[in-house]
């Protein structure tokens, strides 16, 4: 009982001080203005129409990226963990070392590709850059939980009569469900809220959500940053509910996995 | 494998705590808040080859980042290039020092009437040297654009040229193009009028006559052809026509009839900085006819130091965006520090970017 | 029909392979043109090596990512695992709540991170003369749910009977974490560790709000290609990069399989006398 403790640091020391703390500092400029309580950033951010189009185009790239990387990372994972260990840790390098480049080169070099294609400045231009940015992190965390994937299972989904199709979809599938959550939360919330793609790729034409806020903060006035904090909080709130959604996708396959086994 | 990884990253490590250690004596060493590529590198190893000090340079790609920097009791930096009305706040807020112009002999160099001008952020130009100047104005590319429809601002809504123009993806710059479009002041603090430039920026884009929103991307992208008209600063266009430097000789640049924004980027020194002596000396340095000269090849915005023109190439002081008139200088107006109500234009400049 | 299957599937890594490093490869190739922009072909030359041998901010920004990246990435793993194995044996109410505070600063954009550390850092007055300080700071925080959350799925996967046959085996509860749990859930462990390292490296946005004076390599190559598009010389530091990472994890892999080769034939000798 006692591996609790070990939590203890980050738990009551680190969280409040550096993740909390800082969280509130940004409801506090979204809710007052000087010192004053004041509604004025949210009325401004929900009155109207005006940030409907940037929320709209964070939204649909973030969930056109996590499915796309999904469909395309999936079966590399897969195809990855079949492979006999030694092949599989050299060929898994090389989905890792894109990872290891910076962000923002690996965009620059779409920038020359598209700018060739003249493709620039257009909503599929940041979509690909967003994908080919994110996929290996869809890829890793699959493909890790795959490996750990009992044979065994396998062997005997198959000594019972189930065939290749009916094997994976009731028992690799289910059994790949974490990889697959932490997959997606790590390619869907950084999708969400990039601004670095749209900034450099975008052209103006493509605004995202992300983008608003690093400007209003740049901007530096109080006025600003409040509504910047009101779009933060808006961002927040909606990752956390996909969060939530994926939380209950993980809690339902989880018990469903219980029953099975 | 465990112990590969960490016997790799303690070499990382110790690699890596090395130069922190080094990186703590800075005695000699003045930090400078500079734009990228805004200053020639070889005038600080001169620098330093004279007097022994070290100019570190640290860059922001805008005024507000400065602002944010310099907006602190803590600033670590002892000198800065904040363009006009970042001065203006600057100011206003206590944040910048008086500058001992004993120090400064080479200001005898700087232009009078520019200095002048200058009174307008900056009364009795206590605080801050020009260093650069500018003026907004549209670049086009001669072999493109037909000379019947140059002049005015209404080039950049003219739908003969729809999807080849860039606008300037910047509140200030793009709202004062279009301010002066219809007729306003590019400094009004009426909300209608803001509107209806943020309407004219509106029609811009339902009308796909811009092909992008760019900053910096403009000048390669004229360069290379992919557009043929651009809301620029003239420093900007020098350096898309340099052929010299990679720039197409088909451009050309000029002022609007209707006027524009003039702008100047300055040298000040935040109230916070302990060296401040040694700031002053660099500041001199820089004015110093024969390194003002070197460093304007470098950075090809105009310079206001007087025995430049003097100094450099050709290719500049014969260059329409380099070589601005008293008359284009006559036309224009600087952008004042317009404080919260620039909560306006950042609303307006929403409704354009949905 | 095997064989089909197995070029099937070649074929699908292959393509995969080629959408990740064409864009890296046209960007290498890029870097030997004899321009300052790279938007075009001009001819053969090591230009933009020597530039960017020459620019001193590259190099400072280097040693700025590098030790940021190190000393978070570690700290990070640190604390990381200790609360993951801590987290594990919550009671699951308590643990669902720390895990959602967890999440925030995964949930949370990068840039509002940034902000709110910045926020805090001058409420409680840490200068930015202490740009490292802060970075790590910052990098560390960003850093540590995702340790946390690589270690968490190990854990679940690996039976805490283990834990419980060690401690009855006479462990006391310290070695019965060393010898048994750590080990099991090691993968997981330097999945994260290196996670964590390439987020810091990678990291933009936290540090460009809290660095201030001190920069890192993404700060400054945004900065530079916001101001005038995509220099050659960034396309020399990609090849770089490229080169370097590529050798780094070849090695760390070839070590671990030799290894790895030796054990098997250790175990097959072993059981041979047997």
């Amino acid at each position: 009982m006692k591996r609790v403790r070990l939590s203890y640091p980050y738990v009551f020391v680190w969280m409040p001080i550096f993740i909390i703390a800082p969280m509130l500092f940004v409801l506090y400029y979204a809710l007052f203005r000087d010192g004053h309580f004041t509604f004025e950033f949210v009325k401004q951010v929900f009155a109207d129409t005006t940030y409907l189009g940037a929320f709209w185009n964070s939204l649909w790239i973030a969930l056109a990226t996590t499915a796309i990387c999904l469909l395309i990372g999936y079966p590399v994972s897969y195809i990855l963990s079949n492979m006999k260990k030694r092949t599989a840790a050299l060929v898994s390098l090389l989905f890792i070392l894109p990872m290891w480049m910076n962000m923002l080169l690996r965009t620059l070099a779409w920038k020359i590709i598209l700018a060739k294609w003249g493709q620039l400045y257009t909503p599929g231009a940041v979509l690909i850059a967003t994908i080919y940015d994110f996929l290996p992190f869809m890829i890793l965390p699959i493909y890790t939980t795959l490996m750990k994937l009992d044979k065994s299972h396998i062997e005997a989904a198959r000594d019972l009569g189930a065939n290749g199709v009916q094997t994976f979809l009731r028992v690799v599938l289910p059994q790949s469900i974490p990889g697959i959550i932490s997959g997606v939360t790590m390619v869907f919330v950084p999708a969400m809220s990039t601004f670095a793609i749209s900034t450099m790729l975008g052209g103006g034409e493509v605004v995202l959500l992300g983008q608003k806020i690093e400007e209003k903060f740049l901007s530096g006035s109080p006025g600003v940053i409040g509504v910047g904090s009101t779009l933060a909080i808006v961002l927040i709130i909606l990752v956390i509910i996909s969060m939530i959604i994926m939380n209950k996708v993980e809690k339902n396959n989880g018990t469903e996995g219980g029953t099975l086994w | 494998m465990k112990k590969t990884i960490a016997i790799v990253l303690a070499a990382v490590m110790a690699f890596a705590i090395l130069p922190l250690l080094a990186a703590c004596n800075n005695a000699n060493t003045v930090n400078l808040l500079n734009w990228g590529d805004y200053l020639d590198p070889e005038l600080i190893d001169a620098f330093k080859q004279q007097t022994g000090y070290t100019v570190k340079e640290t860059n922001v790609t805008s005024n507000e980042e400065m602002l944010i920097q310099l907006d602190q009791d803590d600033c670590p930096y002892d000198m800065c290039i904040p363009s006009d009305y970042a001065v203006e706040r600057l100011i206003a807020k206590g944040r910048l020092a008086e500058i001992d112009y004993n120090n400064i002999p080479n200001i005898k160099y700087i232009d009078k009437d520019l200095l002048e001008k200058c009174e307008v952020f900056d009364p009795g130009n206590k605080y801050s040297v020009p260093y650069t100047w500018g003026i907004l104005g549209i670049m086009y590319n001669t072999k493109l654009v037909d000379e019947a429809d140059l002049g005015s601002w209404d080039l950049l809504w003219n739908e003969k040229y729809a999807g080849q123009i860039y606008m300037y993806n910047s509140i200030r710059d793009s709202m004062a193009a279009a301010l002066i479009k219809c007729g306003y002041d590019i400094n009004t603090d009426n909300e209608a009028e803001i509107n209806e430039a943020a309407d004219a920026l509106i029609e811009l884009k339902n009308k796909n006559i811009v092909q992008a929103w760019l900053t910096d991307d403009v000048k390669d992208n004229m360069v290379n052809e992919d557009g043929a008209i651009a809301l620029v600063y003239s420093g900007d266009a020098v350096w898309s026509m340099n052929t010299e430097d990679g720039g197409n000789a088909d451009l050309s640049f000029f002022v609007p009839e209707e006027g524009s924004n003039i702008y100047f980027d300055n040298i000040v020194i935040p109230v916070n900085s302990k060296k401040k002596d040694i700031a002053e000396q660099f500041i001199n340095f820089l004015l110093d006819p024969e390194n003002a000269a070197k460093n304007t090849e470098f950075i090809g915005y105009s310079s206001p130091n007087t025995e430049v023109a003097e100094l450099i190439d050709e290719f500049f002081t014969g260059n329409p965006a380099y070589n601005l008139t008293d008359e284009e200088k006559a036309r224009c107006e600087i952008f004042r520090d317009l404080g919260d109500k620039i909560e306006m234009y950042e609303k307006a400049w929403d409704r354009v970017f949905k | 029909m095997k064989k089909l299957g197995n070029v099937l599937k070649s074929a699908y890594l292959g393509l995969v392979v080629l959408f990740m490093y064409l864009p890296i490869a046209i960007m290498i190739g890029m870097s030997f043109t004899d321009s300052r922009s790279a938007t075009q072909w001009r001819g053969f030359s090591f230009n933009a090596y020597v530039n960017l041998f020459k620019d001193r901010d590259v190099r400072d920004a280097l040693i700025v990512t590098l030790t940021v990246a190190v000393i978070s990435s570690i700290l990070a793993t640190i604390i990381g695992t200790a609360t993951a194995i801590g987290m594990h044996s919550m009671k699951k109410r308590s643990r669902t709540i720390v895990e959602s505070f967890t999440q925030l600063p995964m949930v949370n954009p990068d840039l509002v991170t940034g902000i709110s550390m910045m926020l805090l850092f001058a409420f409680i007055g840490l200068s930015s003369d202490l740009g490292y300080l802060r970075l790590i700071i910052a990098h560390t925080t960003f850093n540590i749910p995702y340790v946390i959350f690589s270690v968490l799925p190990k854990l679940r996967q690996s039976s805490d009977m283990l834990y419980e046959a060690a401690m009855d085996l006479g462990c006391s509860p310290l070695q019965a974490l060393i010898k048994v749990v750590i080990p099991d859930i090691m993968p997981g462990i330097v999945s994260g560790l290196i996670l964590a390292f390439t987020l810091s490296i990678d990291d933009f946005a936290v540090s460009l709000f809290t660095g201030g004076a001190t920069k890192n390599l993404s700060m400054l190559i945004f900065s530079k290609t916001a101001k005038g598009g995509v220099n050659t010389k960034f396309c020399a530091l990609s090849a770089l990069m490229f080169l370097v990472v590529a050798a780094l994890l070849l090695f760390i892999n070839l070590r671990s399989m030799k290894q790895e080769k030796e054990a098997a034939e250790q175990n097959k000798k072993v059981m041979r006398k047997s």
